[in-house]
């Protein structure tokens, strides 16, 4: 049984089946990648696990309860985080509000009206905070703008922000899209120490077959909003379909 | 010190001072100079600034750090005076109750008001706030005219209850015994200074009040506030609700102009329906967005600014037109003064309104922003005030997926 558990999802847009029979098992504790080529269905698999979008068929478990129907941030609470595509930080607030804002709402849930409180006073979350900030090299940072920061480090503020609030589950839509080499294996050695040193699972879309390779311990490759197979990355790398519908294509 | 950081507490300490010195500093003219007319230091005047200034500081804590911009906060100052009114005609005219009536009253109003408009953001949000606004005017203008005594506005009358009204009590608006209206004339070689109780009322509850909107702006809801400005998908993420952060902050603002409501009537015992029209609504959004919205002195620089000037303004006529320009040729100075007609006396909106255009045009930031550059060009510092330009879009980001 694993942490997440995906069966027969079906979703439709329109005309287009975006994903048809999906089931999906993510155990606990690895590292899951799915891949496919543009237009597999990746990212609307992963709205459906966000709750973002409500699938036509099909249950979505995580931990033994329904994530279907709930909003985005009881899925949060849940103790599943999203990076997304383009990072999504509050990008007129310091680097170091940012990574305060994860703090608070760990542990003090969706809504707390501490309107006379000071943060000065909140010497345990500041302490988290920069922590967190230390550990993804970012505290020399800790007084910019967020939205100033280069696109490699937006991406590490939103990794850390997802991280500090220790999910379960930690999804990745192309973490290192639009990424130099350089930042791409940054982003790859500080998500391998982050795995190495929580027990966090996580589920990873991407393009960049160097990035797959990797990080991930399984290898789910949908095409056509169908998974094709499933397996480990030494299998898949000499899977004749595989070969066909995606990396064959990659290649060409 | 209170809670706030060293520079927080020389800034408030400043503030304090500048707002207990108010009736000083701005009579910089001895009286019977040409220029007296230009002095702000009387009660009337002072009391305004410190009312209008309460509601700013208000407005702001909702529209300069939310973004969410309501443009049905004067349905929330009519309900203050309303209420504080009631107070008068059922009890005695001792304003305390009135006011604590007045906060609670608009803090459920704003609570009703808010927990609808808030379901959605942008323009829509703003023509929610106007219809409630609205709605408000035409219940109290006739609808509910047994409370509000309609067109002719709410006032006190002999034969009211009063209960609490002892024999010889003050027969107008008192904090226990202190009349409002009273006022200590100091005159210093030719200056002459008003120290008004009703100015020091309305400054020391400004003051408060300040404190508090500076304690919420550094709190960690002040940074939820911003943070639903700046990105509310991320905050919904995160794991965090925006509706009530929202709704909170609308009724916290709601409070502000209630209470401003009612020390409008502390000064005056009377309440009307006009109080509560869109062109009072959209006031104290130009005061804040004039000022600077966002920033913790902008919203009270802004509601200054424009009560001073439409003093000002409202009182110059044709004749002190043609005794300024009597220097000049009779034709060209008939000439000027028609010029300069429509926008003195009456006519003070039009100025008010060009004054508008100016400021967002050129200094999206505000009287702050202004006050920034000039401060960067004296001391020769480097352009800083980017930070703040940005500040200038004033929307929530609705909340944009991207897969
Ligand atoms: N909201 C939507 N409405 C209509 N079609 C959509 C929507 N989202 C995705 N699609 C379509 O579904 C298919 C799968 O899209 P997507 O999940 O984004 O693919 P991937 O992320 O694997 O590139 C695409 O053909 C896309 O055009
Ligand atoms: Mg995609």
């Amino acid at each position: 049984m694993g942490i997440l558990e995906v069966t027969n999802v079906n979703k439709r847009f329109g005309g287009l089946q975006a994903l048809s029979n999906v089931n999906l098992d993510v155990g606990q504790g690895t590292v899951h990648a799915i891949i496919g080529p543009n237009g597999a269905g990746k990212s609307t698999l992963l709205n459906v696990l966000v709750g973002k979008l409500i699938p036509d068929t099909g249950t979505v478990m995580f931990n033994g309860a329904s994530v279907l129907g709930r909003k985005p941030y009881e899925i949060n609470q849940l103790g599943i985080s999203r990076v997304f595509q383009t990072p999504e930080i509050f990008g007129d607030l310091t680097v170091f509000e940012n990574m305060l804002i994860p703090c608070f709402a760990k542990r003090d849930g969706a809504f707390r009206l501490h309107a006379l409180e000071s943060i000065a006073s909140e010497a345990a979350l500041i302490e988290l905070a920069e922590h967190m900030l230390r550990e993804v090299n970012m505290i020399d940072k800790r007084h910019m703008t967020a939205s100033s920061l280069s696109r490699g480090d937006k991406r590490r503020l939103e990794m850390a922000m997802c991280l500090v609030q220790e999910p379960k589950l930690l999804l990745l839509d192309e973490p290192t899209a639009g990424m130099a080499r350089a930042d791409t294996n940054n982003t790859i050695d500080l998500l391998n120490q982050i795995h190495d040193s929580r027990e966090i699972t996580m589920v990873i879309i991407e393009h960049d077959m160097h990035v797959v390779f990797s990080l991930a311990k399984r290898i789910t490759v949908l095409a056509q909003g169908t998974p094709l197979v499933e397996d480990t990355p030494e299998n898949i790398k000499g899977h004749p379909k595989v070969k066909e519908a995606y990396l064959g294509e990659a290649a060409a | 010190m209170l809670g706030l950081s060293k520079k927080d507490t020389t800034f408030l300490l400043i503030v304090i001072f500048l707002t207990l010195a108010t009736p000083i500093l701005l009579q910089p003219f001895p009286e019977g100079s040409p220029l007296a007319q230009f002095n702000a230091g009387y009660p009337d005047l002072m009391q305004r600034f410190a009312i209008y200034g309460i509601f700013a500081i208000g407005f702001n804590i909702l529209f300069g750090l939310t973004g969410y911009l309501s443009f049905g906060h004067a349905a929330f100052l009519g309900v203050g005076s309303y209420s504080v009114v009631w107070m008068y005609k059922l009890l005695s005219y001792n304003v305390l109750p009135g006011l604590i009536l007045a906060i609670i009253t608009s803090a459920l109003f704003a609570l009703l008001i808010g927990y609808v408009s808030l379901r959605r953001s942008g323009i829509y949000f703003s023509i929610l706030t106007l219809a409630f606004a609205q709605m408000s005017f035409n219940l109290a203008y006739s609808v509910l005219t047994p409370l509000t005594n309609g067109e002719t506005g709410l006032q006190v009358y002999t034969d009211d209850p009063q209960v609490l009204m002892s024999a010889g009590a003050p027969t107008s608006p008192h904090l226990f015994g202190i009349v409002m209206n009273e006022s200590t004339k100091i005159d210093v070689n030719g200056w002459q200074f008003t120290f008004s109780n009703g100015y020091y009322f309305c400054a020391i509850i400004a003051i408060v009040v300040f404190y508090l909107s500076l304690r919420i702006f550094r709190s960690p809801f002040g940074i939820m506030l911003r943070a639903i400005k700046t990105n509310q998908t991320r905050m919904s993420y995160t794991g965090l609700n925006a509706r009530p952060y929202t709704l909170a902050a609308f009724v916290i603002s709601g409070m502000y102009a209630g209470l401003a409501g009612g020390l409008l009537a502390a000064m005056d015992p009377l309440a009307g329906a006009e109080r509560m029209q869109w062109t009072a609504s959209g006031e104290v959004v130009l005061m804040t967005i004039l000022g600077g919205a966002g920033t913790l002195m902008g919203p009270v620089l802004g509601a200054g600014f424009i009560k001073y000037f439409e003093n000002i303004f409202s009182k110059i006529n044709d004749t002190i037109l043609h005794s300024w320009f009597s220097a000049l040729p009779d034709g060209l100075e008939d000439a000027v003064v028609f010029m300069l007609h429509p926008f003195i006396g009456k006519g003070w909106n039009l100025t008010l309104g060009l004054l508008f255009m100016l400021v967002v045009i050129f200094l999206p930031g505000g009287l702050i922003e202004g006050g920034t550059r000039i401060w960067n060009l004296v001391t020769g510092k480097s352009r800083k005030t980017r930070s703040i330009v940005k500040d200038s879009e004033h929307q929530p980001k609705p909340p944009v997926h991207v897969n």
